[in-house]
């Protein structure tokens, strides 16, 4: 088994206008073959009409153990449109 | 399959209690626990043999219905079949892909199927000899698989929970199309309903088996349902289906073959008779009627696809070559 089939990441636009959304992985030995079975396994139901696959390989990931710089800029208040004070009168802004 | 999945599980972990003890908080939080998050080995164990052998079962349980497809006895039920088991395969294909994101290969997987070292469900070694078997397939085993799915979207491993969501999508029309198979038979000729009922009386006990064993039975239970792994327990969901089906048989006009089965008020459920849990360790250990013929089928399928997997591989190799020369 030394030549093991590549893992490819799917991901599925179920309509346009809408992002394409991860939704598994295949095995296949070429793009090809893996837009194919993309759309066999992951899309019998019409759940999408754009499929994208990238090698599973070509993928690089952020650290989970680094999710903490992730973080709400707690000092950075004038970030959010509270921060300002708009009269009232003004109406909705 | 499913909670069958846990038999042998080895929940143990050699983690630091501090470590266990913030894992747990966030599990307890119901926080979603990612592939590349840090997680004690025992639960990444767990669920790798629970996934895989999930997997396994879905793969195994194209083998007894597919055994009908060319024989459907029309085009209408003959397009439905073919559908459920393409839908068992797609299910199988989601499975291993979130069993592959816990660090273990197709490969190794398919090994483990084919050696006899991994599991699939007990249930599946069992022969389809008729056509209403289909149906009782169906209404039966896909509506336990059911009461044992609809938990397991809540699973604490994100890819395993939305595996399970889109299954449990998918299965709802596979249990409907059984029940509507065996509601058609058993209001046919008196053949037919015979038939229908020598189905039932055939695959009800080995489909309340596929809870597995009994709470105070079930080592491995306690640990998987800390971590959120399972939610419900194998006398509860084994309940639930029982309570659920019930009515179902006697809608259509057939017995369930359980002579102590009675509607116990006070508890508001049925009360079953013993189970032959003989038979069941005998079959989860390989012994079912079917079980030699599965595992030649699948290795079979798997020999007989090599020259496929390996001319698809050396003809993506010589496209590659062609692309870079022509650069």
């Amino acid at each position: 088994m030394a030549n093991e089939m590549p893992l490819w990441e799917v991901f599925i636009r179920p309509r346009n206008g809408l992002s394409h959304k991860h939704c598994g992985s295949i095995h296949a030995a070429d793009e090809v073959m893996a837009l194919q079975a993309a759309r066999d396994v992951y899309t019998r139901r019409g759940e999408g009409n754009s499929i994208w696959v990238v090698l599973s390989s070509a993928i690089t990931a952020s650290d989970p153990d680094q999710a903490g710089e992730n973080f709400e800029p707690g000092e950075k208040i004038y970030r959010h449109p509270t921060f300002y004070e708009i009269p009232e009168e003004v109406g909705n802004m | 399959m499913y909670s069958q999945g846990l038999i042998g599980a080895d929940g143990s972990t050699g983690e630091t209690p501090e470590f266990l003890e913030a894992f747990q908080k966030r599990i307890d939080a119901e926080e979603k626990i990612e592939p590349n998050d840090a997680m004690p080995e025992g639960y990444r164990r767990t669920l790798i043999r629970q996934i895989g052998q999930h997997a396994h079962s879905e793969i195994v349980g194209m083998l007894p219905e597919g055994n009908w497809i060319t024989r459907a006895p029309s085009l209408r039920r003959k397009a439905a079949l073919l559908a459920k088991v393409q839908d068992e395969g797609g299910h199988g294909l989601y499975l291993y892909a979130a069993a592959e994101t816990l660090g273990v290969s197709r490969e190794e997987m398919t090994e483990e199927l084919h050696s006899g070292k991994a599991k699939y469900s007990s249930i599946f070694n069992y022969p389809t000899l008729t056509w209403a078997d289909i149906g009782a397939i169906g209404w039966l085993v896909d509506g336990a698989a059911i009461m044992n799915q609809i938990p397991l979207c809540r699973c604490s491993f994100g890819p395993y929970a939305r595996a399970m969501i889109r299954v449990c999508k998918e299965e709802s029309f596979h249990q409907r199309q059984g029940y509507e198979i065996m509601m058609e038979l058993a209001g046919g000729t008196p053949e037919q309903k015979e038939m229908a009922q020598d189905a039932l009386n055939r695959w009800w006990w080995p489909s309340i088996m596929m809870f597995g064993p009994h709470d105070a039975d079930s080592q491995h239970s306690d640990q998987s349902m800390a971590w959120k792994i399972k939610r419900f327990s194998n006398d509860e969901l084994r309940q639930k289906f029982i309570d659920a089906t019930v009515p179902q048989a006697e809608f259509i006009g057939l017995k369930m073959p359980d002579p102590d089965l009675t509607w116990n008020e006070e508890k508001g459920g049925y009360d079953h008779g013993p189970i032959d849990w003989d038979e069941f360790w005998r079959v989860v250990k390989g012994h079912g009627p079917m079980a030699r013929d599965r595992i030649r089928d699948r290795r079979k399928a798997w020999e007989d696809g090599a020259w496929v997997r390996e001319a698809a591989l050396a003809h993506a190799e010589k496209r590659r070559a062609r692309k870079i020369a022509a650069e």
